[in-house]
């Protein structure tokens, strides 16, 4: 620590006495320049200039000393000026600042003057410009001589024999300019380069640091070249380029190569590279292995692309030039080339090969697979990926697909796009599985083949099936249900219109969706039974149509696979989901006029409610769902009828509490009443679930009165007394309104008894069905009539 | 004046994929007072969505929800009505407007809200109300053929509701309007 802040200070101190040698010698310069001595002009200019000479200072520091010589040199430059004016020989100014004593002065002077020179116009400029960049080879020190180039380049710019300039000539053409950038490059490139082999090896981090610093005076002269009108593509294709690749490919190091070729591809124009593709490619696998040659393909790939996306017609250029298969084979030979390369290395230039692709070819999906086929090579014989900027990369690379087509359907076609997933450790893997997944939502893509589901689902298999036998770890449980709910999701995404196809697919999910172990079934399982339900009513609709062609999806087929798939779903075991989802399809039997299927159906819930369901509030739900389907199926005849309501009414009547029990006995009432079905209109049985109701509700409240020593709220006589109502309205004969008359009476005793305990809700509910009885008197007609004998 | 939105039976992921597009973006978080859902979500991830619309959410128990907590029945007062929630498949004939009658009398509600037959509704029934704001999803119904998507809002404004049906048809959003007065003599 203090070393470093020791040399600090020296370094300040060094520098601070440069300036102040500097300025010294300046202000004499200024006397000189003042009173037009130039004998004191070169002399104390040269003084000054010696400064420069120092070797102590870092290019940081050094280069703020320039600047300050810079500045006095403008000033030196305008005198040579007025001399040649006021009769000075331009020639004898350039012999005599060549008189200085030290080459570092001596050279900076005679750049000054060789500014004038050509200026004045007295030579051509090629001459002057050829012998300053020759004369400039005196200085081999690095600092120095890359300093005293970027000035020679600085004074230079504005003079080029440049097309359309003033300086051209018939002697001097825009090749003398180009010809003088590149040697001055060249030299600077050399010195930059040596300078990593001066001082001791033990400061060669810092000397790299400090040579980094130093990078944008050599690139300064390929921005000067790109700048210059006259080099057109032709002569950027036979001069340029080759001559800059030449000295990037010889000078053999790794800092070099690598900002020159990021700078070539930044300062010229995207059409030269893609013109040159060939030829600036070519350079890259002989560079030096250690180059970052990814980001500097991935720079050019961002560039072709963004000049691909400038307008639609230099799309054509990039067919012309096969830019696709050059960048591809530079890609393979670089991989190829670096083999210390890690594996995210590969992966990145694919990702950006492939953004490139996406966003100049995207109607070529060949190319698009050949991309991923190339990283699949790439990957293949290594072992799923643990790295994780790898998997990352390879997010990436699956990602863009998706987003640039916003259509997994196009993604499918990709051959080799599982391929590459299948590379992905199995977390990742399903990370990728649910992107695909919302990807598919977001764009609501239907999938509407077989062939493209099965394709689907191989890529998503990762949430299907535990891989490689491992079970689900059910560490996360949030998680995985937020995983198994977005394939629920996904299986609405997967649908044809065409029944036949629409069947297939179907098929095709089971077949994967069963082999999710019983984790998985009863999230899938469910969205795969309404798809298929939803198929059926298709099918019931077109049923008549065609009459004696060969059906060949039916609903029977259908309901076939249905009930396969739910028993898988009933040895889970989920048989609350599963009893539930047997009605679904009995209801929909039901509607095909399928007896013996809609049958099936029942038994198959009612064997459930019987063997599996114990818990009673389960029991409840479960059997109000039975009789709530049971009343509206119209097809059963009077035995299978029988049955099926006589087991509801026997579960009914076996419920563990009283209430539950009483009110499902007297929803009981409505499977032997039904309004639009003439066979269903048993006022007989329908009073009987009545009485029964009453019954209960009965024992309820001496139940009640044994246990806690007073009746329970008369809320149950109050809701049968409602049922009593509706039958009576409906007509049945058996429901007088004496009987309603008498229950009114009961239930009005009951809630007078000191026994009852007083619930306002159960008062609320009978003044507002009293109310409703003195409505519907009140209505007149023959709902009045039917009412009138009613006191409330 | 207090919105209320009224939705149920979204059966996802079971019948649908999610709420239709063009009722997601009509449905913004701080524009609704009240949501009360007849139930049927049926997941957490819907129950979260609808709770970050408006926090003060009332839930009532499909038989398809995976929350056992919610309730079989809910009563609300909101201004000057009150309200009733239940999902519908406890009410047998399904459906059935004078068992639903039966149930707002039980419940002694101005406003009835049931779900499970996917089918919109909204009758004046004995100077109450009952309202199933049908699918939210248009979700398949072994009771309603060809179900569209639909919800309600109700705008209550003193002694006045209007009731808002949103109901999506070949992909338009279609807003019907009914207008119901509390007569003061009901309670």
């Amino acid at each position: 620590m203090t070393m470093i802040s020791e040399s600090i200070e020296d370094e300040d101190k060094w520098l601070a006495e440069g300036i102040a040698g500097l300025q010294h010698n300046a202000f004499y310069m200024h006397r000189a320049l003042d009173s037009n001595n130039l004998r004191d002009a070169l002399k104390y200019s040269a003084q000054m200039l010696s400064e420069l000479r120092t070797s102590r200072l870092t290019p940081h520091k050094y280069y703020e000393l320039y600047m300050r010589a810079f500045d006095e040199l403008r000033k030196l430059e305008m005198f040579f000026k007025e001399e040649t004016k006021r009769g000075c020989s331009i020639i004898d100014l350039y012999e005599l600042v060549q008189h200085a004593g030290n080459i570092l002065p001596r050279l900076y002077l005679l750049c000054t003057v060789g500014s004038v020179y050509i200026k004045s116009k007295e030579a051509p400029a090629k001459d002057v410009l050829k012998d300053l960049v020759e004369m400039c080879r005196g200085i081999q020190h690095p600092v120095r001589g890359l300093f005293l180039r970027s000035y020679l380049s600085q004074i230079s710019r504005d003079k080029l024999p440049d097309i359309g300039s003033e300086y051209e000539g018939d002697a001097d053409t825009v090749m003398d300019a180009v010809e003088f950038e590149l040697q001055n490059f060249t030299e600077m490139n050399k010195l930059w380069v040596r300078m990593q082999h001066q001082g001791p090896a033990r400061e060669k981090e810092k000397r790299e640091k400090e040579r980094n610093e130093l990078r944008d005076l050599v690139g300064k002269n390929l921005h000067v070249l790109s700048q210059i009108e006259g080099v057109d593509l032709e002569m950027y294709k036979e001069t340029v380029l080759p001559r800059v690749l030449e000295q990037v490919v010889n000078c053999k190091d790794e800092l070099a190569q690598y900002y020159l070729m990021d700078c070539i591809i930044q300062v010229f124009p995207d059409e030269y590279h893609l013109q040159t593709l060939e030829t600036l490619l070519g350079a890259c696998p002989q560079l030096q292995p250690t180059v970052d040659i990814k980001t500097v393909l991935s720079q050019l790939m961002e560039r072709l692309s963004n000049y691909a996306a400038s307008s639609a017609e230099v799309l054509p250029e990039f067919l012309q030039v096969e830019a696709f298969s050059k960048l591809s084979n530079a890609i393979g030979k670089v991989i190829e080339a670096q083999v210390d390369m890690p594996v995210v290395g590969a992966i990145t230039l694919y990702v950006s090969l492939l953004t490139f692709t996406l966003r100049v070819h995207s109607d070529r999906l060949d190319y698009v697979d050949q991309v991923l086929g190339a990283c699949v090579k790439k990957l293949t014989g290594k072992p799923k990926l643990g790295d994780n900027k790898a998997t990352k990369q390879i997010m990436a690379l699956l990602s863009a697909p998706l987003e640039k087509y916003n259509d997994i359907v196009t993604a499918l076609n990709l051959s080799n796009y599982p391929r590459v997933m299948d590379y992905l450790d199995d977390g990742t893997n399903k990370v990728m599985a649910v992107v695909i997944i919302q990807s598919i939502m977001k764009n609501t893509t239907c999938i509407s083949t077989a062939d493209k589901v099965e394709a689907l689902f191989e890529l998503i298999k990762g949430l299907i099936r535990d891989l490689d036998g491992t079970p689900v770890d059910v560490l996360d449980e949030e998680d995985f249900k937020e995983e198994q709910n977005s394939v629920a999701r996904l299986i609405h995404m997967l649908y044809n219109e065409d029944p036949e196809e629409m069947l297939k697919i179907i098929c095709t999910v089971r077949k994967h969706i069963l082999q999710g172990g019983p984790k998985r079934l009863p999230f899938t399982v469910p969205p795969l039974i309404f798809s298929a339900l939803k198929l059926v009513r298709r099918l019931q609709g077109q049923e008549g149509d065609v009459v004696g062609e060969e059906m060949a999806v039916t609903p029977k087929k259908i309901f076939q696979l249905l009930h396969q798939t739910i028993e898988a779903l009933s040895i889970v075991p989920s048989s609350e989901l599963a009893l539930r989802l047997y009605l679904q399809c009995a209801e929909a039997a039901n509607d095909c006029d399928l007896e013996p299927v809609t049958y099936e159906f029942f038994t198959q819930a009612f064997i459930l409610y019987e063997e599996e369901i114990a818990d009673s509030k389960a029991q409840v739900t479960a059997i109000h769902l039975i009789i709530g389907t049971l009343q509206r199926m119209g097809i059963f005849g009077v035995e299978n009828r029988d049955t099926l309501t006589h087991k509801a009414t026997g579960y009914s009547a076996k419920l563990l509490k009283k209430p539950d029990q009483c009110k499902a006995v007297y929803a009981c009432a409505h499977l032997f009443w039904v309004d639009d079905q003439d066979g269903v209109k048993d006022g007989e049985r329908v009073l009987l679930c009545l009485k029964r109701a009453l019954r209960i509700a009965n024992a309820a409240q001496q139940m009640a009165n044994v246990t806690r020593g007073s009746s329970g709220p008369v809320t149950l006589f109050v809701e049968i007394l409602n049922k009593y109502l509706y039958f009576f309205e409906k007509g049945n004969p058996q429901i007088t309104s004496s009987v309603i008359q008498g229950l009114i009476e009961l239930i009005t005793t009951e809630m007078q008894s000191d026994n009852t305990v007083s619930d306002p809700s159960a008062d609320a509910f009978f003044g507002s069905t009293l109310r409703y009885i003195q409505f519907q008197k009140q209505k007149g007609g023959a709902m009045g009539e039917k009412y009138e004998p009613i006191k409330v | 004046m207090v919105l209320v939105l009224a939705l149920g039976d979204l059966h996802i992921p079971h019948r649908a994929p999610d709420l239709p597009a063009k009722f997601k973006s009509m449905l913004v978080p701080g524009k609704i007072q009240h949501i009360i859902c007849t139930g049927n979500l049926c997941i957490k991830e819907v129950h979260d969505y609808l709770k970050s619309l408006c926090p003060d959410m009332h839930v009532t128990r499909g038989e398809y929800d995976e929350d056992a907590r919610y309730p079989e029945t809910k009563t609300l007062t909101i201004g000057q009505f009150k309200l009733g929630l239940c999902h519908g498949h406890q009410v047998i004939p399904w459906g059935d407007l004078d068992s639903l009658a039966m149930l707002q009398r039980q419940l002694d509600v101005d406003i009835l809200v049931t779900g499970h037959t996917h089918q919109f509704k909204a009758y004046k029934h004995e100077g109450g109300v009952v309202i199933n704001p049908g699918s939210a999803t248009g979700a398949y119904s072994s009771i309603t053929y060809d179900v569209n998507p639909s919800f309600v809002l109700m705008d209550i404004d003193g002694l006045r509701v209007v009731v808002y049906v949103y109901e999506l048809i070949d992909g338009e959003v279609k807003v019907d309007k009914i207008d119901f007065k509390k007569t003061a003599t009901t309670h």
